[in-house]
């Protein structure tokens, strides 16, 4: 083990590669050219990467303009144009963003000339078709994942009705290896599609790694702070060098920040797991409320559902690239789907994993898709594991629903009953 | 003799209470917030402790609770409402196992353990429908003082049922019913009806448990006491206190402070 690791390094280098990738996306914007529109859950990133396109993730665009706190200025604007305050608050800042001809805080995004989405969400159409009336031409690729959110349902590999299931999304992805070629004029190359799948390869170990990492104690990173930067970096380099060399490096960083006991409290008195989208209007103070009390997230559904699947360690098979993508597609959007479908069966693996002392719940007014189902899921798992925890409902965009004082009163009753439970069981004095 | 006190910064009112060290109350004192959060907080207190003979340098240690607990400029520490009302709660009806408190902004229903521990809560969010100023709306509306809210509903036969969930909305509801003719008992039960159905959905996600006890300064309307219990099928613990329940768990958990410390201290200490 080196012993001249900076800690920290992890969150400034994921910080550089981010502005990169933002700055790359601004000279596209500038030579007038499109990008390839993409979501979190089912990206195919390695695939689009082969062809050299860029791509752009929508989900992230609009989520740093809540961190950046100017997203009430692009949903005020989408509002102004006739958009529902109801709906995905994802969606109508995309929308801002696209009547300010891409004008983002961190620079410019480029036009779509290709929307490729699966049906992870119901809200991918219906948003690739405001892109389509929003700009012309786009090319609309609709990815159908079966099995996405049957919960005891699905296949597994082995079976025939797996097989049956993989080859249906094998069809798909030759079907759109044909759209690629004919938008970028490139023909396909099946040794880049093995290069980018090699790098992704590579990060979804160091990823599932990353992730185990934090049963140490003290935990090694804040899931929902911390692990929001590596999540951005994960997707956006996703089947990239850079991308697996700095999941490499951030395996590295925790490993030696594990072996030294360096944790991200001064004192960990609460390990919680956070269960939802973060609360990104006021991100860092969010998690303020909790560090205030000694309590850190060390595990959060987020990056499990979010993080392109890579948080099963999949590994492609280099030998048979498009068979292998099929089969990685298929295991991960309907991971991601699941596991926002029955959030309890993950958490509920988490709280021996993680040794968690709460569970915090948090749904969010603009997403119903990842909120609903939470209510149950948290019943469940007070009824079956007898874990403490809390349930608060903000918004991961809108700050006109995010009360922080609301908040407060509630998370402080929240430690005040951990403290309490310790205190009766002898576990502080 | 030492004691303990605990001020209860309300919405509408501020509450303060004084305890000896057996816990038994010896003063009170109740006025309204206002907009001069510290000095409500300072009124009562001083108030309580006048009534009673008491100097400040025989109250040993103080709890600040309510959303105005971090105005408190002469308490000691801070405990949400929520941990004081189920500790209030359980010290005065020793079998509670769920509490409902409603308030002036927000209506909360708190799971308790035996020993106080807050095993679970929920509470309104982002609207007041359901908590005591829908009440206010409807007093406002029907141009009749709050306190008579409860008795003049309790005469209904004919209620009728108002449909909206909107505190601001619900006054328009009530003057179209007038103007229909409804008397208004029937328009009032259906008032308190209507709080009562959301609060006992607040109360099924935390499980409603015997014995459950109403806290909060609505739980002195007979009217909205009727309506839940009418609602959950169980009867409600009440008492004269239970308006002040939040401060006198905020003045039980002074008294823990004293009891484990025994050393007296004014110095302002906050937990959070």
């Amino acid at each position: 083990m080196r012993s001249d690791i900076e800690v920290g390094r992890g969150n400034r280098e994921g910080a550089d590669l981010f502005r990169s990738w933002f700055n790359n996306l601004s000279d596209v914007r500038a030579r007038n050219e499109g990008a390839a529109y993409v979501f979190v859950m089912g990206s195919l990133n390695e695939l689009l990467l082969s062809f050299d396109m860029p791509v752009v993730f929508p989900e992230i665009t609009s989520l740093q303009m809540a961190v950046r706190r100017v997203a009430h200025e692009y949903l005020d604007e989408a509002e102004d144009h006739g958009y529902s305050p109801d709906i995905c608050g994802y969606v109508k800042a995309d929308v801002a963003l696209q009547l300010r001809k891409g004008q983002h805080p961190m620079g410019h995004v480029p036009k779509p000339k290709l929307a490729l989405y699966t049906n992870a969400c119901n809200t991918y159409i219906k948003w690739a078709e405001i892109w389509e009336r929003m700009h012309d031409p786009v090319k609309i690729f609709a990815f159908d994942v079966p099995g996405t959110r049957q919960v005891g349902g699905q296949t597994w590999p082995g079976s025939q009705r797996f097989e049956n299931d993989r080859r249906y999304v094998e069809g798909q992805i030759r079907e759109l290896i044909e759209v690629c070629e004919g938008l970028t004029g490139q023909r396909f190359n099946i040794d880049r599609l093995r290069q980018t799948m090699g790098y992704a390869n590579r990060m979804s170990l160091s990823w599932k790694r990353l992730l185990e990492l934090n049963a140490n104690h003290p935990s090694v990173f804040n899931a929902l702070t911390d692990g929001t930067i590596y999540l951005g970096v994960g997707n956006a380099f996703r089947g990239t060098e850079a991308g697996a060399v700095y999941f490499e490096r951030l395996v590295e960083e925790m490993e030696y920040k594990a072996k030294m006991g360096i944790g991200t409290l001064g004192e960990e008195r609460h390990r919680l797991a956070f269960v939802g989208v973060p609360c990104y209007p006021i991100f860092r103070r969010f998690n303020e409320l909790f560090s205030d009390w000694g309590g850190t997230f060390v595990s959060s559904t987020y990056l499990w559902f979010a993080s392109g699947g890579a948080n099963r360690g999949f590994q492609y098979d280099l030998d048979r690239p498009i068979e292998s993508l099929a089969e990685g597609v298929l295991l991960a959007v309907r991971d991601a789907g699941d596991s926002m479908l029955d959030q309890y069966n993950v958490v509920r693996n988490m709280v021996d994993e993680f040794k968690l002392d709460g569970v915090v719940f948090h749904p969010i007014k603009s997403c119903r898709t990842v909120s609903t189902g939470l209510a149950d899921a948290r019943r469940a798992l007070m009824d079956n594991n007898g874990i403490p925890s809390l349930f608060i409902e903000s918004d991961m965009m809108d700050r006109r629903v995010v009360s922080e004082a609301q908040l407060k009163n509630r998370v402080d009753a929240f430690f005040e009953g951990l403290e309490s439970r310790k205190l009766n069981a002898g576990e502080v004095h | 003799m030492p004691y303990a006190a605990g001020v209860d910064v309300g919405s509408t009112q501020t509450k303060a209470i004084v305890i000896d060290e057996q816990g038994r109350i010896v003063g009170r004192a109740l006025t309204d917030t206002g907009a001069n959060v510290v000095q409500a907080a300072e009124n009562a207190f001083q108030e309580c402790l006048r009534a009673e003979g008491i100097s400040e340098q025989e109250v040993l240690y103080v709890v600040g609770t309510g959303y105005g607990r971090y105005r408190i400029t002469f308490g000691n520490t801070q405990v949400t409402e929520i941990s004081c009302h189920g500790r209030g709660a359980i010290h005065l009806f020793p079998n509670t196992r769920t509490v409902v408190d409603m308030g002036g902004q927000d209506t909360k229903a708190i799971r308790v353990a035996p020993n106080g521990e807050i095993v679970d809560f929920c509470m309104n969010d982002k609207c007041a429908a359901g908590t005591g100023r829908f009440l206010g709306a409807a007093a406002a509306a029907l141009d009749i003082p709050l306190g008579d809210l409860g008795t003049v509903a309790l005469r209904s036969d004919k209620p009728v049922k108002i449909s909206t969930t909107c505190t601001v909305f619900a006054e328009s509801e009530v003057l179209s019913w007038l103007g229909k003719g409804k008397r208004l008992e029937d328009i009032l039960w259906g008032v308190h009806t209507s709080i009562a159905v959301r609060t006992a959905g607040l109360m099924r996600r935390v499980g409603i448990d015997d014995e459950v006890t109403f806290t909060g300064g609505v739980s002195r309307n007979p009217a909205m006491v009727a309506a839940i219990e009418e609602r959950i099928g169980t009867k409600l613990n009440i008492s004269e206190e239970c308006h002040y329940m939040g401060a006198l768990g905020a003045a039980l958990f002074a008294l823990d402070h004293i009891h484990a410390r025994r050393q007296p201290t004014h110095e302002t200490e906050a937990v959070s």
